[in-house]
């Protein structure tokens, strides 16, 4: 899959190293300072390439932006999480305190 | 060729500034550190007649307000008798953005419209970048969202994650960053790349875009049920939304007393990396309301528009879990499925409508709409997935970042009063601190007492202290 070539035009995410953990803000604290500051975005590729090359797509409001080739056509990956029971059992409990008129 | 290293673009930062907002803050300043916050309003933003016809074009206010019945006779369980305001809430997701927002991006897209700006820049995880590209995809304009979303793990906050596809929904551009505040340092560097508007939400325009809210609210509430709001009660974060609504209120002729909420997330730190994802609230919160509230000017212009300490009667904060538990209240009791963040002032209201009598009436002034990522359930799982303990008991023993308690009963949701003062002697001084030892001249005194609302008298006596 890695060495598969991505056709001109494909939707993808490209990613660029901002800042290099050397070059971060001195207010930003010590867990922050010690990681890179990376930037993501998507856009049409410009030309045919592969995953992890360095590649230039144009992005929605038209700008040409360079960066590495990290998701093909990517995945919206929220959703709506699994049950939370302490949240299933407030309907039940609050239907059952307004119906019978339980006072504080 | 250009300097684009963090430190050349740093230093460019008013240059750039000024070009994509195309005004001159500067014919305001007075004094030391003064400034004629009425002529900024006045003179850069727009009067309420206009804003209303602005946002009428693109579909924007006019949202409806309901009495929210059943959570009203649920806090009266809970008050003491004859307590219990009506509640009342205005369903701001009804804008075309689903929130709020697209009041103030109403305004900052019309206005890079009219002087000819083919685009517009918004530096925001929030629903504001939502609202900027829906109003730039109806006025034909350009945008670009810049937002901290991800973790070093490459770990999404849910919440952001949704807001991210919902602004490519309406065609902008967005740019996704790791968390820091160099964020700014990439919003510049578009600035400068593509010479577009800075939408930002602290121009006078984007301020005066929420005080149409504020307007709705009493007329609404006259036409509709033949009352006046005796309190209303707005989710703070950067103070926008409380500043507009306030003076809404005001220009309507309200004197409604007007309470700020945010959610308290106490010990966690904005700019860190591990905490990022251990917060179930990316806006709304302490984290942006204190700060903001107290130092109003750290915004991405020369001057705020929104300026807090000049509306605020109260200022108060409730727990991650009990704006959960309301959120789940409003659909099961309202049959209304809203956004968290939107509700924080909800929880709010449940707790101060135990403080005003029956026939009083108390106005929740905004919602969000909810979705994948931004819900209740969907929060509730991601925080126990990042180790939070989610549990049911009294809130008041919830820590940020480690634990999250939904109330055992409604009478456990209690607003928590910060001290105003306090509020006010941190803003000063800062204030102060800018003068660097100079002696601050009479417009700077009065400029200060009008900017946190106290006597000339009570400056007087802090700068002696």
């Amino acid at each position: 899959m890695t060495d598969k070539a991505v056709p001109k035009g494909t939707w993808v995410q490209i990613q660029q190293v901002i800042l290099s953990p050397g070059q971060r803000a001195p207010q930003v604290p010590a867990d922050t300072a010690k990681v890179p500051l990376v930037m993501v975005t998507k856009g049409f590729l410009q030309k045919e390439g592969r995953l992890n090359d360095n590649v230039a797509v144009e992005t929605l409001s038209g700008r040409v932006v360079e960066g590495k080739l990290v998701k093909i056509l990517p995945r919206f990956s929220h959703d709506f999480g699994d049950a939370v029971p302490e949240l299933l059992a407030i309907g039940p409990q609050i239907r059952a305190l307004l119906e019978g008129g339980e006072q504080k | 060729m250009k300097d684009n290293s963090y430190q050349a673009v740093m230093a460019r930062s008013n240059e750039i500034m000024k070009k994509a907002i195309g005004m001159d803050y500067n014919q305001f300043e007075r004094g030391q550190l003064a400034f004629d916050y009425q002529a900024m309003m006045t003179e850069a933003g727009y009067s309420l007649e206009e804003v209303i016809a602005i946002q009428k074009e693109t579909g924007v206010g006019n949202t409806p307000l309901y009495e929210l019945k059943n959570i009203t006779k649920l806090a009266r369980m809970t008050a003491p008798k004859g307590k219990g305001a009506r509640i009342f809430l205005k369903d701001e997701a009804s804008n075309p953005s689903g929130s709020f927002k697209a009041r103030r991006a109403a305004l900052a897209v019309y206005h890079a419209a009219k002087h000819g700006y083919k685009g517009v820049v918004a530096a925001t995880s929030g629903n504001y970048g939502a609202a900027v590209a829906s109003q730039a995809a109806i006025r034909g304009l350009k945008s670009i969202i810049v937002q901290e979303a991800f973790d070093s793990r490459g770990v999404y906050q849910p919440e952001i994650e949704e807001k991210g596809r919902a602004c490519e929904a309406y065609g902008a551009e967005v740019l996704q960053l790791s968390v820091g505040p160099e964020l700014f340092y990439v919003f510049l560097r578009v600035l400068e790349d593509t010479g577009f508007f800075n939408a930002s939400l602290y121009t006078p325009y984007a301020i005066a875009g929420v005080e149409t809210l504020g307007w709705e609210i009493v007329q609404q509430l006259k036409d509709q049920y033949s009352v006046k709001p005796d309190m209303v009660v707005v989710t703070n974060a950067g103070g926008g939304n409380l500043t507009g609504t306030a003076r809404g209120l005001r220009k309507a002729g309200s004197d409604a007393v007007v309470v700020g909420a945010s959610v308290d997330l106490k010990g966690l730190h904005m700019a860190s990396d591990q905490d990022f994802n251990r917060k179930s609230f990316t806006t709304g919160h302490t984290g942006f309301g204190v700060p903001f509230t107290t130092w109003p000017d750290r915004a991405d212009v020369p001057r705020n528009a929104a300026r807090p300490l000049r509306y605020l009667d109260r200022y108060v904060t409730i727990t991650q879990g009990e704006a959960f538990y309301v959120t789940e209240l409003l659909a099961q009791l309202e049959g209304l499925e809203r956004g968290p963040a939107g509700n924080v002032s909800l929880a709010a209201a449940m707790s101060l409508a135990r403080e005003l009598d029956e026939d009083q009436v108390l106005v929740v002034q905004e919602t969000e709409y909810t979705g994948a990522g931004k819900h209740v359930n969907a929060q509730l799982s991601f925080a126990r997935k990042n180790g939070i303990e989610i549990s049911v008991g009294n809130p008041a023993d919830s820590v940020p970042g480690k634990s999250i308690i939904l109330p055992e009963h409604p009478g456990l949701v209690q607003a928590v009063d910060l001290d105003m003062d306090d509020l006010r002697r941190s803003y000063l001084k800062r204030a102060l601190e800018t003068l660097k030892g100079a002696k601050p001249l009479p417009e700077d005194i009065s400029f200060l007492a009008e900017d946190c609302r106290v006597t000339p008298e009570y400056i007087e006596s802090f700068i002696k202290e």
